[in-house]
C-alpha cells in the first residue's frame, strides 16, 4: 500500500528553522506527503471496505476495519514513533507471511480441493445448472440475443407474443417497453441493448451456447438456452433439489441423493455427484498421509529422501567448498583471481535454470553427457531411480559449492595465524593440524551457516522440480510422486498438478510436516547462534 | 573479502628464486591442478548452453560437439514465438524484480531504523520474531497464498490471481525478515551521536532517517536490494501459481513452459532463453561480487 514514498529529503533546509522545533512536523513537503500517502490509503481501504460489505464478507471487515484504523491512528498521532516505521513492513508481514501460515493449518483440516471448492449453497446451485435437459413438449420462445456491455441477454418472444428479457444474472422478465418486431412478431431490437448481428453470434458461439437464463429466482422452474441465437428452449436439471430434506433426486431414474456427511451428496448405492462443497474433516488429512496405502508408502521414502537430500547436500557442497578453499589458501598462487570468478560463475547462474540446463546435459536419450562426453553411453542419469538421487546432488553440488567456498574461505582467513604456529611448534603435521585445529575451529564459526544451509535445502524446490520434476515416478500409486521428489515439491503437485487433481486439504498437512521440521531445525539453530546474545 | 587483499602476484614485481620442479608441484602444482577441475567443473554446463543457444538444430538430441554449427536461429525463434511473449516476461522479470525490490530495501531499512534507534516495548521479542520466521520461506504457505489472492481478487480485482501488482504484494511479506536484521546491524555501526546532533538543530526524526541516517547505509542497502533482486528474479513456486496468463509471467515459469512439456524439441530456443535471462543477472552478480559476498557471510543463503 505505502510501497514507496517520497523521501521527505525536499523538506526546507534546517537552517531557517526555530530552535526547539525538533519535536514539530516535518515541514510543508513532509505534512503533504503523509496526508496524500493516508489518504489514498484510506481510499483503498474504503473501497475495500464497501466491496466487502457488499458481499457479506464480515469477519473480514471487521478485522480490515481495525487495521485501517490502526493505520490511521499510528499516522496522525504524534507518539507512535516506532511503530510508523515498522507498521508498513508489518502489515505485508503479518498478512502474507504470518497470516497465510495458520491458513495453511487451517485448510489442513478440510477438504478443500477439486470438486470441494466453495460453500454447500454453491454446490447446490452449481449441480442445478449442470446435468440440464430440455423439458419435452414445453413452448418454443423466438429468441434474439442482445448485449449489454460485455454481459450477453436472451430477448424473446413466447408462442402468445408476449417479449421477456433475462440474463444469467437475471431471471426472465416480461419487457414494458416497446420493442421493435419483424415479420413473424418476433421482437428483434429493444432500447439500451444492442442486437448481436448474424456475424456476431457466428464469433461468439461458444458464449452463446452458454448462455442459460433462468425462468424465475427458483432454478427448479427450468432455465432457457438457445443453440444457434434464434430459438430458446425450456431446460429443467435432471437433478432436482428438495431444500427439505435436503436431497437431490434424479427424475428420469429416482435416485436419490443425500448430504453423505463428506462433503457431497452420494446415493444409497455410493455413487456420488461431481460437485462437492468445503466441509472441516478434521485430522482427516493426517491420518490419510499415514494410513492411505496409496500414499503411506510413498510419503515415508519422500520424508526420507528429504532428510537424506538435505544433509548430503550440505556435507558434499561443504566438503568439496573447504577442500578448494584449503587448495586456495595461499597468497601466492598464480591465477588467483581468474580461477576465483570462473568457479563462482554457477553460483550466479539464475538458480531455476540450473536444472533444467543440467537435465539437457544429463538426458539419457539425447543428452549431451551420454551421447558426445562418453560416447554413445546409456546411462541412465535421470530415470533410475538411485541415479536420479545420485544426479540431483552432483547437480546441487555445482550449485552449491561456490558458496560454501566463499564462506570457507572467509572463516579460514579469520582463524588467527598464532594457533597453527603453535602446533607446528609442537611437531603437528599438517593433517594433524587440520583435523584438530582449524576444522573444529572452522566448525564453531560456520555452524549457523551449515544449520541455515539444510533448512534452505530441506525446501529446495527449484533444483528438483526443474531436473527430474520428481521423477521417476514411484510405481504402485496414484500420486504423482518419484523417486527424488521432496516434501516441498510434493505439496506443489498434490495442490497444483495436472495428474490427480487439486487437493488443496492434503497439500497442506504435507506443509504442516514440514513447518514442523523447520521449527525444530531454527530451535537448534537458535541455540548455537551468537547473534542472538549481540541484540541489547 | 579475499580477491582484493591477495591480489599480489609474486613474479610481476619481486624477483623470485625458481623452486625445484618436485616442490612446485608439492606445493603449488596441485592447486593448479584441483583449480583447473574445479574450474572445468564449474563452466562446463554454461559452456554448453551457450554452444546449445547457438546450434541451429534447435534440438536437444545430435549435439555431439561444442559450437560445431553457430547461427542465431533460436534466438530469432525466442523473439517471434506469440504465444510465448519472451520480451514480455523480460520486462515482467524486470518490472517485479525491481519494484519489490525497491521496496524491500525501503521497508526493511525502516523497520530496521526503529529497531536500532528507538528503545520501545517488544523491541527484543520483534528482533527474534524475525530471525525465527525468516526460517519459513513463504513457499510452504503457497497453497494459502494462492486462496487468499483467489479470495483479494474478488474485492481488488487489480490484486487478484494473474496480477504482476499481487505476487509483488505477497513477495513483500518476506521484506522484513533476515533482511532487518542485516540492515539494523549496519545501522548500529552509524554513530548516534550523529542523529543527535542534527536533532539538536532543528531536524525531525524523518529528516533524520532520509537526509542523515540513509546516505550514511547505502552499501547495505545496495546488498540487501541486489540479494532481493537476484533471489525473486529466480524464484518460481509462488509466480507459477499467481501468475496464469502469459502476458504476465516472469522469465522463470515462461521459459519452464518451453521445457515443461517438450524438453527435447524447444532445447535449442530455450537455451537461448537462458543465455538472455543469465546475462544480466551474471553481469550484477559480479559486478558487485564483493558486496554480495560479505553480505552472504552476514548469514542469508541462496543455492
Amino acid at each position: 500500500m505505502r510501497g514507496e514514498s517520497t523521501p521527505n529529503g525536499a523538506v526546507r533546509p534546517a537552517a531557517g528553522a526555530p530552535r526547539g522545533a525538533s519535536r514539530g512536523p516535518d515541514g510543508l513537503i513532509g505534512i503533504l506527503t503523509k496526508i496524500v500517502l493516508l489518504g489514498l490509503v484510506d481510499a483503498a481501504a474504503a473501497y475495500g471496505l464497501f466491496q466487502l460489505a457488499v458481499s457479506e464478507e464480515w469477519a473480514v471487515f471487521a478485522i480490515s476495519l481495525l487495521v485501517t484504523l490502526a493505520i490511521n491512528w499510528i499516522y496522525l498521532g504524534k507518539k507512535n514513533l516506532p511503530a510508523k516505521y515498522l507498521a508498513p513492513g508489518l502489515i505485508f508481514l503479518l498478512v502474507f507471511q504470518v497470516f497465510v501460515m495458520f491458513y495453511s493449518t487451517y485448510i489442513a483440516f478440510t477438504n478443500y480441493g477439486d470438486g470441494h471448492n466453495s460453500t454447500k449453497e454453491d454446490a447446490v446451485h452449481a449441480i442445478q445448472l449442470s446435468a440440464l435437459e430440455r423439458v419435452p413438449d414445453s413452448p418454443q420462445y423466438a429468441a434474439t440475443v442482445v448485449e449489454d456491455g460485455d454481459e450477453l441477454l436472451l430477448l424473446v418472444t413466447d408462442p402468445t407474443g408476449q417479449v421477456s428479457l433475462g440474463g444469467p444474472e437475471q431471471p426472465l422478465e416480461p419487457v414494458e417497453e416497446p420493442v421493435e418486431r419483424d415479420a413473424t412478431g418476433k421482437a428483434v431490437a429493444i432500447e439500451g441493448y444492442e442486437t448481436l448481428q448474424f456475424a456476431d453470434l457466428l464469433n461468439r458461439q461458444a458464449d452463446v451456447a452458454e448462455l442459460v437464463v433462468p425462468l424465475s429466482d427458483d432454478l427448479e422452474d427450468g432455465t432457457l438456452r438457445t443453440q444457434d441465437g434464434s430459438t430458446a428452449y425450456v431446460f429443467k436439471p435432471r437433478l432436482t433439489y428438495d431444500a427439505e430434506a435436503d436431497t437431490f433426486t434424479n427424475t428420469s431414474t429416482g435416485v436419490v441423493y443425500s448430504d453423505s456427511g463428506e462433503g457431497t451428496f452420494r446415493s444409497a448405492d455410493g455413487q456420488e455427484l461431481g460437485v462437492g462443497w468445503k466441509i472441516h474433516v478434521g485430522l482427516e488429512n493426517f491420518e490419510r498421509a499415514f494410513t492411505d496405502a496409496d500414499l503411506r508408502g510413498p510419503l515415508l521414502q519422500v520424508v526420507l529422501w528429504t532428510f537424506a537430500f538435505a544433509f548430503l547436500s550440505v556435507l558434499t557442497t561443504f566438503a568439496l567448498g573447504l577442500f578448494l578453499a584449503i587448495a586456495f589458501n595461499r597468497a601466492d598462487l598464480r591465477g588467483k583471481r581468474i580461477y576465483r570468478v570462473l568457479m563462482i560463475l554457477p553460483y550466479a547462474f539464475p538458480a531455476f535454470l540450473s536444472g533444467l540446463v543440467w537435465s539437457g546435459l544429463l538426458n539419457p536419450q539425447f543428452g549431451f553427457i551420454n551421447n558426445a562426453l562418453l560416447g554413445g553411453a546409456d546411462i541412465a542419469w535421470l530415470t533410475d531411480p538411485w541415479m536420479a538421487k545420485f544426479s540431483v546432488l552432483l547437480v546441487n553440488l555445482w550449485l552449491g559449492y561456490p558458496y560454501m567456498f566463499l564462506v570457507c574461505t572467509g572463516a579460514l582467513q579469520s582463524l588467527p595465524p598464532d594457533v597453527e604456529e603453535a602446533a607446528r611448534m609442537d611437531g603437528a603435521g599438517a593433517w594433524r593440524i587440520f583435523t584438530a585445529i582449524k576444522l573444529p575451529l572452522l566448525l564453531v564459526s560456520l555452524a549457523p551457516l551449515l544449520i541455515s544451509s539444510f533448512a534452505f535445502n530441506f525446501n529446495n524446490f527449484n533444483v528438483i522440480y526443474m531436473l527430474t520434476g520428481g521423477g521417476p515416478r514411484f510405481g504402485g500409486t496414484t500420486f504423482d510422486i518419484g523417486a527424488t521428489d521432496i516434501l516441498i515439491t510434493m505439496v506443489y503437485k498434490v495442490a497444483f498438478g495436472t495428474g490427480t487433481g487439486r487437493d488443496y486439504g492434503l497439500a497442506s498437512a504435507l506443509a504442516i510436516i514440514i513447518f514442523i521440521v523447520v521449527a525444530v531445525v531454527s530451535t537448534i539453530s537458535f541455540r548455537r547462534t551468537k547473534a542472538l546474545e549481540e541484540i541489547n | 573479502m579475499t580477491t582484493h587483499t591477495t591480489t599480489r602476484e609474486p613474479g610481476v614485481g619481486v624477483p623470485e628464486v625458481r623452486m625445484p620442479f618436485g616442490r612446485w608441484v608439492r606445493e603449488k602444482g596441485w592447486r593448479h591442478a584441483v583449480a583447473v577441475l574445479a574450474t572445468l567443473f564449474s563452466i562446463f554446463p554454461l559452456v554448453y548452453v551457450l554452444s546449445a543457444a547457438l546450434n541451429p538444430t534447435g534440438t536437444m538430441a545430435g549435439a555431439t560437439s561444442l559450437f560445431t554449427n553457430v547461427g542465431f536461429g533460436n534466438f530469432e525463434a525466442l523473439f517471434a514465438n506469440e504465444q510465448r511473449p519472451f520480451a514480455r516476461w523480460f520486462v515482467n522479470t524486470l518490472v517485479i524484480g525491481v519494484v519489490t525490490s525497491a521496496a524491500t530495501v525501503f521497508l526493511g531499512a525502516l523497520a530496521a531504523y526503529a529497531f536500532s534507534r528507538m528503545r520501545f516495548a517488544g523491541r527484543r521479542f520483534g528482533l527474534l520474531t524475525l530471525l525465527l520466521l525468516q526460517m519459513f520461506p513463504q513457499l510452504l504457505a503457497v497453497v494459502a497464498i494462492f486462496l487468499l489472492l483467489n479470495f483479494i481478487g474478488d474485492i481488488f480485482p487489480a490484486l487478484g490471481l494473474g496480477s504482476m501488482l499481487g505476487l509483488i504484494m505477497v513477495y513483500l511479506g518476506g521484506a522484513l525478515g533476515v533482511n532487518t536484521y542485516l540492515m539494523y546491524g549496519f545501522f548500529n555501526t552509524v554513530p548516534k551521536s550523529l542523529d543527535e546532533s542534527a536533532r539538536i538543530d532543528g531536524a525531525s526524526h524523518a529528516q533524520v532517517f532520509f537526509r542523515i541516517v540513509m546516505p550514511l547505509v547505502t552499501p547495505i542497502l545496495a546488498v540487501v536490494g541486489l540479494l532481493a533482486f537476484i533471489g525473486i528474479s529466480s524464484e518460481f513456486v509462488i509466480a507459477s501459481v499467481v501468475l496464469t496468463d502469459p502476458d504476465s509471467q516472469t522469465l522463470a515459469v515462461g521459459l519452464y513452459s518451453y521445457v515443461a512439456q517438450q524438453r527435447s524439441e524447444n532445447w535449442g530456443v530455450f537455451a537461448a532463453g537462458a543465455v538472455i535471462a543469465a546475462i544480466p543477472v551474471m553481469a550484477l552478480f559480479l559486478f558487485l561480487q564483493r558486496y554480495i559476498t560479505s553480505g552472504l557471510t552476514a548469514g542469508s543463503v541462496k543455492g
